[in-house]
């Protein structure tokens, strides 16, 4: 049986599927399913310095091959995680990613110094959220921006810190290598790419907030040039994920770059998908003669 | 089990009405746990979201579930293309449903189009008690009429065009039946009227609500309904976990 562990930014996963942060909140539900030790890691629901209300519905419209949304970072603030969540989340066996937002640097550089006094195992730095208005995706779309948000947060983070790269720009390697210049141990990608829906009887957009974030497989083309752009900028590792919907498309994400995947969109037509994923991509490694999950990352051979 | 993801045997399917399918399931476990009101979510092949489906009855000693659901788009119209002997993928039962209390009191059942098949199990329990007041387009477009006499309950039907029963709105129809709790689904500006019924009789009122979702089980946040606390003060709940179906007075109407 191939080894599927891998090691990200020095924290051991047991194996390299971890729950995309705003899919699964913060795994309750998902564990009348399964025991949620199946998964490498969870990166929870994205967390703001205070509660959030989160943006008026619809939230949600489906597209070809995806899905639209603009939750707007409904949360109950990083305060309400650490005491009345974290502690249930660390029993459960698994890794766990606290996945931070702010409105400005002072917000996030305060979330990030209170997460590292707990015993979270890695911080989410969400500079891609592309719903809300003051925050998120500012942040991440130029390369002083990431850069700046990166080296602020490194300076109260304690703990492995990794930055989520938004899709939503022109060069992808830039805004990777600016991520890893301010600090980052190590980057994941890519959260969603903006997108709009209209119905055509009300002419008004499907969702309230206008526009949304597209997840789901029509994103995985994506992700893999993405990651595989990326990958050829940094040394540090990459989380991948974007449309992965079964087990083929996670070997695509690692030969593409990736150490380690997230997988999200797939939890709401499949509970199970993370089960079956795993079950696939270890027979992939056994059947090809295999040792070791790690050894997929970046084996593209590019023409 | 809370809930789980099973296949679930097609045993009956027939079109009741013009898009509108009734579809009859072997759910054992599912239908072991379901409670009036509560919902299921379909898998439509191919598709990157469920489809949300009320559970219209539930038979435990038979293990089904019957649901009857409209084709509205893309998804319903796959689902409504299962056959007899197909299995539908099935997570569920969801949400929280009824509350059905004391059965010997006057219930009033109040249903608008497809609002209308998540009361029969509820109405099922007050039977004689229970008046149901159902308003639909047109009369081709009736449904369950005799489902909910076969379990005793008076019905009065109401349409839009006055092609069946009373012409006009359902709020109008049940002004003279006496109740002392309303249960009620279906279409926003129908709800609202019916709320502002409770509110002015001053009884008891729970409405099941929709809203386009996404896990189905409160953790992706997508369905999110406006809804009041005790203090007043506003927040999103979600109609998967907190609903579908809600005390009224917590119920902040949008616009």
């Amino acid at each position: 049986m191939a080894d599927m562990k891998v090691k990200i930014a020095g924290v051991e996963f047991e194996n390299p599927l971890i729950a995309a942060s705003g899919t699964f909140g913060f795994g309750r539900e998902y564990a009348e399913f399964y025991p949620l030790s199946t998964l490498g890691g969870i990166s929870c629901k994205g967390l703001t310095l205070k509660e959030r209300a989160g943006n008026p519905p619809p939230r949600i419209a489906e597209t070809p091959g995806g899905m639209l949304n603009a939750v707007g970072l409904q949360n109950p603030g990083v305060d309400y995680f650490i005491e009345h969540e974290l502690p249930w989340l660390r029993e459960q066996g698994t890794r766990i990613i606290a996945n931070i937002a702010g409105n400005t640097p002072e917000e996030y550089c305060e979330m990030a110094e209170k997460l590292s006094d707990t015993d979270v195992d890695m911080i989410e730095l969400n500079i891609s959220c592309p719903n809300v208005k003051q925050g998120g995706v500012q942040f991440g779309t130029s390369c002083a921006g990431v850069e700046g948000i990166t080296s602020a947060v490194r300076g109260y983070c304690k703990k492995p810190l990794m930055v989520k790269l938004s899709p939503n720009v022109s060069d992808i390697g830039e805004i990777a290598a600016a991520a890893e210049s301010g600090g980052a141990d190590a980057i994941s990608m890519i959260n969603t790419l903006t997108g709009m829906r209209i119905d055509i009887n009300t002419r008004r957009p499907i969702i309230h907030n206008n526009t949304g974030g597209l997840s789901g497989p029509a994103l995985l083309p994506v992700a893999v040039r993405m990651v595989w752009q990326a990958a050829g900028r940094v040394k540090i590792p990459i989380v991948g994920m974007g449309g992965i919907s079964k087990w083929q498309d996670a070997v695509e994400l690692l030969l593409a770059g990736a150490s380690a995947l997230q997988i999200g969109t797939v939890f709401f037509s499949d509970p199970y998908a993370p089960v079956k994923i795993l079950e696939g991509l270890q027979s992939y490694l056994d059947r090809n003669g295999i040792g070791s999950v790690t050894e997929l990352t970046g084996q593209i051979r590019p023409y | 089990m809370k809930y789980d993801v099973k296949l679930c045997e097609i045993l009956k399917k027939s079109e009741i009405a013009p898009s509108i399918f009734d579809v009859t399931v072997r759910a054992g476990e599912i239908a072991a746990a379901a409670q009036p009101g509560q919902f299921a979510h379909l898998l439509a092949p191919g598709k990157t979201l469920r489809r949300p489906i009320s559970i219209c009855e539930i038979d435990r000693g038979a293990g089904t579930l019957r649901f009857v659901f409209q084709v509205r788009g893309e998804g319903t119209d796959l689902l409504s293309q299962f056959d007899v002997g197909d299995a539908y993928d099935i997570l569920g039962p969801l949400g929280n449903g009824f509350q059905l209390g004391d059965t010997s009191r006057r219930a009033l059942f109040v249903g608008g189009g497809i609002g209308v098949p998540p009361l029969l199990e509820a109405a099922k329990a007050f039977g004689k008690n229970a008046v149901a007041v159902l308003g639909f387009r047109n009369r081709d477009a009736v449904i369950l009429k005799e489902d909910f006499e076969r379990y005793g309950c008076k019905v009065l039907i109401a349409t839009d065009d006055g092609s069946a029963g009373f012409h006009g709105l359902v709020t109008d129809c049940m002004k003279d039946e006496p109740a002392d709790v309303i249960f009620a689904c279906g279409p926003g500006p129908m709800l609202r009227a019916v709320c502002a019924v409770a509110e002015g009789r001053g009884i008891p009122c729970q409405i099941s609500l929709e809203e386009r979702m996404a896990c189905g089980i409160g953790a992706c946040l997508g369905c999110a309904c406006r809804l009041r606390r005790e203090d007043g003060t506003a927040f999103f709940g979600h109609v998967c976990k907190d609903g579908p179906v809600f005390d009224y007075q917590t119920v902040v109407w949008e616009g």
